[in-house]
Parts: structure tokens; C-alpha cells; sequence
């Protein structure tokens, strides 16, 4: 109890403090701010709409209950018959639409920017099928199948017998995760090939239907290194709560070794790098 | 005018039918009574007892989904029919029980506050509501079907939708009988409120509640034959080789979910205008005050309903639409909440400096008022869209649409059946289990629904049987409120109960409210069979609460 009321406390903190998790932690309240420029102005959005209602709720409600409180009749008041006032009603009406003006501002500059997927360095092509998402770096002849881990998916069985407490990252943990470089501006082309699913990395503030026979486009520039993590967000059939998201951001160095890595295994046929440069016959030239 | 003619045969005053409420006109037998009616009253409990019925079946789906979800794990239903029961739990609730509800309530007030004798086209009244029972009986058979009823969620998308198996059709089938006979009710519904006023009761003397009901009818008419023809296209897309939604074959699955939505937000507004009516009943009449700024209320509900049917796409800022689409639907969005605040505002005036009391109309009411306005809030941040890529399918969404609906539209059902059940029953209700069943209902529905927020904004998308323990705390909490909210409206019908056949209830005054105005307090209470069989004369006092001035 003393650890959840710990928890609890800085949780409440960190609704208005600076710090971010990555993943979702115990008695979390508040949206994440992740890790990207975007991520940032998203939430800062989000928090600057949310003050906004706080202070027109504490003056409604104010005035709600100091009426309630101040005009009973169990205290003797009297109603009054008046029953409109031009001045009050031009007030409140210009003034939410000012209200509203001076927020469109920001919000359409940063929707200008999640918008502007030109120049980026890398493109990911990510298809979503019942119940899994695979991965397809674009031009590097390398693909991840990524789906749930197996532990998990033994856990979440219905009466398995296991304790999901017990799993770590429990339905938000995949076999192969999809890797990606920091401080690079990554493209994500973005489809399904059987019904509708929705990629979502709350990190990026990426959320982007997979439309079957449609390409959506977005975009990230990641500053962490980290794992990030996410799940399906469109409904997709039974399992679509068991096809989570996993984003290992690393720095370039690494990423150009692992991508290398991974297509040395995903295609043995391949020249290996001592003899690149020589003109060779590729696995894909044979398919 | 046609009523005019026709009253001319009875000389009496209607104040004369006090005395004798029943006048021999009540059919006597079951069938007579209930299945050949065509009482304007006898339809509308049918319809309430129907809704709150459908309110209980709904509800039970309700706790499954929060019973599953009360800890991480799997623990008591298969992730197929939990879907199924997330379906199934929006389809019941909406078409089942908050549409016929409020149908129910302007069955019942209607030709009682326009000084009709009935509704203007009767027979039709009693098919529209007939159609219902086998409308569900049809929907909800799918669950006993092979494979299960429909799990592609209540907004029915492609290509998900139609990999569900037969059960498809008869869903499909169920919405068209559904949509029939809330075309028929908003008919009836336009054609009492343009023909059967009394004389003297102008369009703008009308009752707000009259107001709002005239505009949703409006909407029902515009909507509900766009949702006929989107799931027809399902229909033949699965069962006639079409691809109107498949890409395969040219179509496009996102077409649905624009013509889904033109349909779906105008339907959100239909379950809320009522409920703006009547909250804007109640609170004059405890605050003893009269309505603030009546034409405001007017025309804010005239221009909701306008804005209703430019705005559909901001349920789909996701779907990949171009950058000009989506700053439209911004804008456009942010646009609604100028006449909801206006309409927020003119409530908080009409308390400001009345001489209130408290009674459970009022308390459900002034509830309603708080928790809508919350959830028009968090209404308001969904429509920034890019905070929206990440409010979307989350629950916060859940938490945001239950404010509305549950805190918004059920409360003022709920409100609405306290104020006017001594009218119709003639009987007070238990005051003091009306202030229980208020606050416990009050304090669960948020213990339900807030932290929903949280778990949104923490990354818990909507629609999953199971989660990361992350969220266990608060997915616990949410299911705690669930079950209380659940059982307190056992007391809900407990009450009504006991009001219509209870021992010991004290018969209530014609007015019934002290602060009660309006044709319907005028009747006796129970009001006549047939409501004003002559026209009554309107004098001021008995107007509602519009000060026609303004």
C-alpha cells in the first residue's frame, strides 16, 4: 500500500512536471511527451487545451455552486424574473471564439508539421495483417515479422493458469522489434493487407490507420535511444489487443550494424560486405 | 385549422375532463389496450418500459466487458465474444435504449404540451413502436447464432464488419426495422408539433423540450436513411459480390466510415438535443425562475444541429485525409462549442439569483449540467487534431462519449422521468429513495468513468479484453463504479414501481411542482386519456418558461 501511495504521489506530480516515461507506469494520469519535437508540441498542446477547460470549468462550476449555495429558498431567496441580459450573451459568445481562435494557431502549426513527411532519410513500409505487423526497411531488402512474444501469448490465454504479472511487459512485448536510428527523419509508409489497424507509438505521437489498398504516410525524428512501445489501435478482430508495437531506437552507428546484420541473415545468397563493391548477383535478382 | 374543425363537436372546456379523467374511452383487454393502441400515452410508457429494459440488457453486457476487465488476464470470456459484447453493449444502448426513450417522452409530453388531443398520425405511432421489439428480438438472436453476433464494433467498418458470419444479415435487417421506425416516430413527431398546436401556442411560446424534439426530428429524417443505405452497401458487399467498401475491387473502406459518420455525429446530437430540452424544463422550474435567454436556447439548438452535419469527419482524424480536410473539421468542430457553451451559460443564469430547491429532478439536472460540460470538454481537446492522433480510439474517447451519454443523455432521462412520473402516474414518488438512488448513481458513474481518462491518456487503447498491468489500478477502480452504477439502478426501478402501484404514495397536485409551468400541469394528473380533447385557452401563466419577449 505504502508503495502505491508513493506512486501515486509522483504521479500526480509528473502530471504537471517536466518528466516523461517512455512506457505506461502504475497510476499514470497523464499523456506521455515522448521523445520527438512533434511528441513535445503535441503535448504541450494537449496541456494548454486541458488549462483551458480547467479555468472555464472553475468558473462554471463556480458559479454553479455559489448559486446553489447562495440563492435556496430553504435560506429565504427570492427568485428574480429577469430572464436575459444582450450584454452577457455577446460576452459569451465572443469570448469562447476568441478562445478558440488563439488555439487554432498553435494546434494548425503543429498539424502543419506531423503533415510535411518531404526529405526524409529513411523510409519504413509497415503493414498490418490479423494479428501481427511486419516491417519492411525500404530499399534495404530487409523485413521484421513482429508479433506478440510467446510468453505473453501463452499468458493471455483464456484460464491459462498464469499470472500477467509475472510476464514482463506484458502484451507490450514483441518477438523481433523494429529498429530504428535517432536524429534521423524516418518515413513510415503505412497499410494493411486485410482489415483496417492502426499503428501507434505514443512516444512519437504517431497514430496512423493501416487502410487495406491505401498508403498513409508519417513521419518521426527520434532523440532518445530507447525502446518504445505501442499497440494496435483500430479494432481488428479478436486479437487485435494482442498485436502490440516495439521500437528499439538506437544511435546510426549501431543501427547501420544491425540493419547489416539483419541482411546478412535475411539473405545469405547476398555478397557478403568484404566483397561488396564487386558486381554480384543478388538473392532478389533470382526471385 | 384542421383541429379547430374537429374539437368543434365538444363544447366542454378541457378543465371539465379533470373530474372525469378516463372518460370511458380506455380500451379494455391486453390486446385492445396495448398492441391495437394508438394512445399517445400508452405508447409512450410502452416505449419507456421497452428502453429501460433495453437500458438493463445493455447494462448487462456493460458489466461483462467491465467484469473482464476488472484485472489483467483472461479470466472469463473469449476475446471473440468480448468484442461481441462491446458491439452488441453500443448497438442495445443507443438504438435501444437512449433513441426510444426519448421517443418514449415525446410520446408522452408532446401533445400534452402543444395542447393536442394526440399525436397527429396514431396508427402510424403504434407500428413505429411494434417495430421495435422485433427489431431487437432479431439483433439480439445473432448471440445464439453459429460464430457469434456481430464483433466488428457498433460502427460497423469494413472490411472487419463483413468477415463476421450470417449473423451480418440479420444485424443488418435489425438497423433498417430500427431505422424504419425512428423515421415513422420523427414524422409523427413533426407533424403534432407543425399541425396540433392549440391556438395561441406560436413556435417560439413553445417549451423548449417541444423545440428540440422538432430540430431532432429533423435530424432523424436527414440521418437515418444515410445509415439504411451504408450498411445496405455492407449488405451487398458481403452477400452480392459488390465492392462498394473492398479495394480489391476498387472500392473504398474508408468511404464507409464518412458515410457512417455523416450519419453518426447527427445521431450523437439526436440523443443530446433531447436532453437539452428537458434539462432546460427543470431547471427553471426549481429555480423558480424563468428560462435565460429562451430564443438563445433556440436558436444554439438550430445551430447545433446545423454544425451537426459538417463535422463527421472528426472521428476519422486517423484515416490518413488531406491536411486541408482535416483543419476543416477542426475548425468546424471547434465551432460546437459556442452554441453548447451558450447553452451551458443560459442554465448557470437561469440559477442565478432563483430560489432553488433540490428535489431529485433537480439534482439529476444540475448533474447533468456539470458532467455534460465535462464531457464537452474533453469533447473539445479531441477535437485539436493532433492531440486527437493521440486521444483516438483510446479510452479517453471511452470516458469522453460515456460523460456525454451516460452523465449527459441517461442522467436526463433520469431527471426527466422524477419530474414528470407524478404527472403521469399520479402518485408521488419516494423523495428520499430518489435523493439515494441520485447519489449513488452520481458518485459511481464518475468512480466509473473518470479514470478512464488516465488510462487513455496512459496508452490503454478502447476495444481490447485484456491489458499491461500498468493500467490494472485503474481498469479495477472503473469496474468497482461499473458494478455499483450497475446495481443502483435496481433502485431506479424499485422507485418507479413503487410510485405506480406502492401502498403508501401520496397522491400528487395537478401542478405537482411549485415552480411548474406549462400545458402539461394544467391536466389533471394522471392527465385525461386523450389529452385536450378541446384546445385549451392559453393564458401567459401557463406558458413554459419562455419569456416570449425574448
Amino acid at each position: 500500500m505504502n508503495t502505491k501511495m508513493t506512486a501515486a504521489i509522483a504521479a500526480i506530480f509528473s502530471f504537471a512536471s517536466t518528466s516523461a516515461w517512455a512506457n505506461p507506469h502504475r497510476w499514470q494520469l497523464n499523456m506521455t511527451e515522448g521523445v520527438t519535437e512533434v511528441s513535445r508540441a503535441v503535448q504541450t498542446l494537449h496541456m494548454q487545451i486541458f488549462y483551458i477547460c480547467v479555468v472555464i470549468g472553475a468558473l462554471v462550476f463556480g458559479a454553479m455552486f455559489y448559486s446553489m449555495y447562495k440563492f435556496r429558498k430553504s435560506k429565504g431567496a427570492v427568485a428574480a424574473t429577469w430572464s436575459h441580459s444582450t450584454v452577457a450573451e455577446i460576452i459569451w459568445t465572443v469570448v469562447p471564439i476568441v478562445i478558440l481562435v488563439v488555439m487554432c494557431i498553435p494546434a494548425t502549426r503543429v498539424l502543419y508539421q506531423m503533415y510535411d513527411t518531404s526529405k526524409p532519410e529513411m523510409t519504413v513500409a509497415i503493414t498490418g495483417y490479423q494479428w501481427l505487423w511486419e516491417y519492411e526497411y525500404q530499399g534495404e531488402n530487409v523485413k521484421i515479422s513482429s508479433r506478440l512474444d510467446r510468453e505473453a501469448d501463452q499468458t493471455r490465454r483464456l484460464n491459462s493458469g498464469r499470472d500477467p504479472y509475472a510476464v514482463k511487459d506484458y502484451l507490450l512485448n514483441v518477438d523481433n522489434r523494429l529498429i530504428l536510428p535517432i536524429n534521423t527523419k524516418i518515413r513510415f509508409v503505412i497499410t494493411a493487407d486485410d482489415v483496417i489497424h492502426a499503428w501507434w507509438v505514443p512516444a512519437f505521437s504517431i497514430k496512423q490507420d493501416a487502410i487495406p489498398g491505401f498508403i498513409n504516410e508519417a513521419w518521426t525524428r527520434i532523440d532518445e535511444v530507447g525502446v518504445y512501445r505501442g499497440q494496435c489501435a483500430e479494432l481488428c478482430g479478436k486479437d487485435h489487443g494482442f498485436m502490440p508495437i516495439v521500437v528499439e531506437a538506437v544511435t546510426k552507428a549501431e543501427f547501420q550494424t544491425r540493419l547489416a546484420q539483419m541482411r546478412a541473415e535475411q539473405n545469405p545468397l547476398d555478397p557478403q560486405p568484404v566483397l561488396a563493391g564487386a558486381p554480384a548477383l543478388t538473392a532478389s535478382s533470382f526471385e | 385549422m384542421a383541429h379547430a374543425s374537429t374539437h368543434d363537436d365538444h363544447a366542454s372546456d378541457h378543465h371539465d375532463h379533470d373530474a372525469h379523467d378516463d372518460h370511458g374511452h380506455k380500451p379494455i383487454g391486453f390486446m385492445d389496450r396495448w398492441v391495437y393502441t394508438t394512445n399517445h400515452k400508452d405508447i409512450g410508457t410502452m416505449y419507456l418500459l421497452f428502453s429501460l429494459l433495453m437500458f438493463f440488457i445493455g447494462g448487462a453486457m456493460a458489466l461483462v466487458i467491465r467484469a473482464e476487465l476488472f484485472q489483467p488476464g483472461l479470466q472469463l470470456v473469449h476475446p471473440e465474444f468480448f468484442n461481441q459484447m462491446t458491439t452488441m453493449h453500443a448497438l442495445v444502448m443507443i438504438f435501444g435504449a437512449v433513441m426510444p426513450a426519448f421517443v418514449g417522452l415525446a410520446n408522452w409530453l408532446i401533445p400534452m404540451m402543444v395542447g393536442a388531443p394526440d399525436m397527429a398520425l396514431p396508427r402510424m405511432n403504434n407500428w413505429s413502436f411494434w417495430i421495435m421489439p422485433f427489431a431487437f428480438t432479431l439483433l439480439l438472436s445473432t448471440l445464439f447464432m453459429d460464430g457469434g453476433g456481430p464483433a466488428g464494433g457498433w460502427t460497423l467498418y469494413p472490411p472487419l464488419s463483413i468477415q463476421g458470419g450470417n449473423s451480418v444479415a440479420f444485424v443488418i435487417f435489425a438497423i433498417h426495422m430500427m431505422g424504419i421506425s425512428s423515421i415513422m416516430g420523427a414524422i409523427n413527431i413533426i407533424a403534432t408539433i407543425l399541425n396540433m398546436r392549440a391556438p395561441g401556442m406560436d413556435l417560439l411560446k413553445m417549451p423548449i423540450f417541444v423545440w428540440t424534439w422538432l430540430i431532432t426530428a429533423f435530424l432523424l429524417i436527414a440521418v437515418m436513411p444515410v445509415l439504411a443505405g451504408a450498411v445496405t452497401m455492407l449488405l451487398t458487399d458481403k452477400f452480392f459480390g459488390t465492392s462498394f467498401f473492398n479495394a480489391l475491387g476498387g472500392g473504398d473502406p474508408v468511404m464507409f466510415q464518412h458515410i457512417f459518420w455523416f450519419f453518426g455525429h447527427p445521431e450523437v446530437y439526436i440523443m443530446i438535443l433531447p436532453a437539452f430540452g428537458i434539462v432546460s424544463e427543470i431547471i427553471p422550474t426549481f429555480a423558480r425562475k424563468p428560462l435565460f435567454g429562451y430564443q438563445a436556447m433556440v436558436y444554439a439548438t438550430a445551430s447545433i444541429a446545423f454544425l451537426s452535419f459538417i463535422v463527421w469527419a472528426h472521428h476519422m482524424f486517423t484515416v490518413g485525409m488531406p491536411l486541408g480536410g482535416e483543419l476543416f473539421f477542426m475548425y468546424a468542430t471547434m465551432l460546437i462549442a459556442i452554441p453548447t457553451g451558450v447553452k451551458v451559460f443560459n442554465w448557470v443564469s437561469t440559477m442565478w439569483q432563483g430560489s432553488m430547491t433540490f428535489e431529485t429532478p433537480m439534482l439529476f439536472a444540475i448533474a447533468f449540467v456539470i458532467l455534460f460540460t465535462i464531457g464537452g470538454f474533453s469533447g473539445l481537446m479531441l477535437a485539436i487534431v493532433p492531440a486527437d492522433f493521440q486521444y483516438h480510439d483510446t479510452y479517453f474517447v471511452v470516458a469522453h462519449f460515456h460523460y456525454v451519454l451516460v452523465t449527459g443523455a441517461i442522467f436526463s432521462l433520469m431527471a426527466a422521468t422524477y419530474f414528470w412520473l407524478p404527472k403521469w402516474t399520479g402518485r408521488m414518488y419516494n423523495e428520499r429513495l430518489g435523493k439515494v438512488h441520485f447519489w449513488l448513481s452520481t458518485i459511481s458513474v464518475n468512480v466509473l468513468f473518470f479514470p478512464q481518462h488516465f488510462l487513455g491518456l496512459a496508452g490503454m487503447p478502447r476495444r481490447i479484453p485484456d491489458y499491461n498491468v500498468m493500467f490494472a489500478e485503474f481498469n479495477m477502480i472503473s469496474s468497482i463504479g461499473a458494478f455499483a452504477f450497475g446495481l443502483s439502478q435496481l433502485m431506479f426501478v424499485y422507485i418507479i414501481w413503487d410510485c405506480a402501484y406502492g401502498r403508501k404514495r401520496e397522491k400528487a397536485t395537478n401542478q405537482v411542482w411549485e415552480g411548474a409551468r406549462g400545458l402539461e400541469w394544467t391536466l389533471a394528473s394522471p392527465p385525461p386519456y386523450h389529452s385536450f380533447e378541446t384546445p385549451p385557452k392559453i393564458e401567459p401563466w401557463m406558458l413554459a418558461h419562455s419569456d416570449v419577449g425574448h
